[in-house]
């Protein structure tokens, strides 16, 4: 017996979207420690959010205090530990975010808590599989810890439905906050109307060969009209030509979305594991012999000065055909 | 400032990997310090260092690693890198997860009262991303993870750290001692400022220092220390048991195709993507 309690990030009044990957991993948890689904809300909004979120668990705990306007590892980790504690829980999850990545081990380390990373699916209540080796390998864990502390590839699951009826919502204190000398400085958002690249359904994404990030331009006009997000590979942005998070790649962003372009992208094996999830994936290449031809469902041999021009032309013509 | 870096040695990921006995056969494997960790041994000799010239006013770096006895190759590299001396603690890597990893990293840190942990955000072999984190924890010290850029300031009692995160770039100070992971664009030219390497110059911003020839030979005399887990209140008592490793189902050959209205009509009837 034991509780889930899977931790949510939120936007505005609803979750993200990639909240709802940890609580369809946390139902099966939940399932599989004969307990429930405890998903907790910490920070400035939290409260407006906690609707939303009981949407999706029979229980949400909201943390709301004028000392948690930022998020900080530091602040959070006590509060996450401590709820654990408090409520039974056997796993602490969170998706492999940013945030997530940054704050569940620090979790895991107040708890003595065993931890598995960016895990791809559970086979047992404690046996995890994830991805190793740049994704090359998948490594089957047990952990044998009371807690276990979870972070979720987001990819790798289907996002958790709307239960039947709302969740009940309590709040809980932050109680003594103490950022150990850390503060927030500032974000320098990266604006964009675009979907989110973790979730989009479709990704443009451009490589060492676009030369420029005036170049670009045309990927983006390809992108808005498929409604997709854009996407880099490491060259790309290490070359300043796009923002450092458009990167796909094993140290960038993981994607898995139904349509993925990879324009004049050679496929280096640290890009190769941040996309080969997708479902269906387009190479544009002007060189035959690139690695991405191995992995792309369907490969085009072409410049892609010529080539985007035409394919944003045939999609129109397509859409206006519908 | 005493920097302390931790430092692994992974198995070159550009092998293919193979498998045996259900796990991950390295035999005959090459070794390299892993990459990110590498990145750390750079930041640690630019946060000390004035670039322009190479000279180094005052400050100690320390590597530690965690690993089997053959790892002493990969961490005489960081020593040839510009590290000044090394502690090996001498273990299998099977009788070590990040649990046991951090608590050998706290009895040294308890022993060698650095100012700053600058270390790799994981190791490119388990990916795991975790003994940053965990050790932050366990100390009650600060963290800044994934660090693309760092500013030591003027009276080296913080630094401004910016990490790449969701939608854009955070800006998080944090104190000194604390525990910093570094990211892949904090070997940029720019990434990292001391204020005592000139605001003109420039890093080569094509990754870590190569070790110069002197610099191999210098490391030679560094000192390394070894020991055993035991001598730093630890045990090798992992709470992690990797119990297979498989390799993930190759993708089904692709095709190509010979034109732009091929790739739509395709896209559109066969994968019903468009």
């Amino acid at each position: 017996m034991g509780n889930i309690l899977a931790l949510c990030e939120f936007n505005g009044p609803t979750l993200r979207s990639s909240a709802l990957a940890n609580l369809a991993f946390a139902r099966a948890a939940a399932t599989a420690h004969g307990g429930e689904v405890i998903a907790l809300l910490v920070g400035a909004g939290a409260q407006a959010a906690s609707a939303d979120a009981a949407k999706y668990a029979p229980k949400v705990i909201v943390v709301e205090d004028a000392g948690l306007a930022h998020y900080l590892a530091e602040t959070y980790a006590p509060i996450v530990a401590r709820l654990a504690n408090e409520n039974g829980a056997t796993v602490v999850s969170a998706t492999a975010t940013a945030q997530g990545k940054d704050l569940l081990p620090r979790v895991a380390a107040l708890l003595d808590a065993g931890m598995a990373s960016d895990i791809a699916s559970m086979t047992a209540k404690d046996t995890f599989v994830r991805p190793i080796l740049s994704g090359n390998a998948l490594s089957t864990v047990q952990i044998s810890t009371p807690i276990v502390c979870v972070t979720v590839r987001q990819t790798e699951f289907e996002p958790a439905t709307e239960l039947g009826s709302a969740g009940a919502v309590t709040t809980a204190a932050a109680g003594a906050i103490d950022a150990l000398g850390a503060t927030f400085d500032r974000l320098d958002a990266q604006k964009s109307d675009r979907p989110d690249l973790g979730d989009a359904k479709v990704v443009v994404s451009g490589g060492r060969g676009m030369k420029t990030g005036e170049n670009f331009k045309v990927l983006e006009e390809l992108a808005d009209l498929l409604g997709a997000a854009m996407g880099a590979s490491r060259a790309a942005t290490d070359a300043g030509m796009v923002p450092a998070d458009w990167q796909v790649g094993q140290t960038g962003k993981i994607v898995a979305p139904n349509l993925y372009f990879a324009v004049a992208i050679s496929g280096a094996i640290q890009h190769l594991a941040g996309m080969k999830g997708s479902k269906t994936i387009v190479a544009i290449n002007k060189n035959k012999d690139e690695p991405i031809f191995q992995v792309a469902d369907y490969g085009l041999v072409a410049e892609w000065e010529k080539a985007i021009p035409e394919l944003i032309s045939e999609i129109k013509k397509l859409k206006a055909s519908r | 400032m005493k920097i302390l870096v931790p430092v692994k040695r992974v198995p070159d990921p550009t092998q293919k990997a193979k498998i045996k006995d259900g796990h991950i056969d390295l035999t005959g494997a090459s070794w390299i310090v892993n990459t990110f960790d590498e990145y750390a041994v750079e930041t640690a000799l630019r946060l000390l260092e004035n670039g322009a010239d190479g000279t180094r006013a005052a400050g100690e770096i320390i590597v530690v690693s965690i690993g089997p006895e053959d790892a002493a190759k990969e961490i005489r590299t960081t020593l040839a890198m510009g590290a000044d001396r090394a502690i090996h603690v001498v273990t299998k890597d099977s009788e070590i997860d990040a649990l046991v990893v951090v608590k050998v990293l706290q009895s040294i840190i308890a022993a060698e009262k650095p100012d700053l942990v600058v270390m790799g955000k994981q190791a490119v072999d388990g990916d795991a991303n975790q003994v940053g984190q965990m050790l932050a924890g366990k100390l009650g010290w600060a963290q800044a993870t994934f660090a693309a850029t760092l500013e030591l300031a003027g009276d080296k009692k913080s630094l401004l750290v910016g990490r790449e995160v969701d939608g854009g770039v955070e800006y998080k100070r944090v104190p000194v001692p604390s525990v910093i992971t570094v990211d892949l664009r904090i070997v940029g030219s720019k990434s990292v400022k001391n204020g005592i390497t000139p605001e003109s110059h420039n890093y080569s911003g094509e990754g870590a220092r190569l070790p110069s020839l002197k610099g191999i030979m210098a490391a030679k005399k560094k000192p390394m220390v070894t020991g055993k887990l035991g001598d730093y209140g630890a045990e090798a008592a992992p709470v992690i048991k990797e119990l297979s490793v498989t390799l993930p189902p190759p993708r089904a050959a692709g095709q190509i195709v010979a034109d732009v209205p091929t790739l739509v009509k395709k896209l559109a009837d066969e994968a019903k993507a468009l």
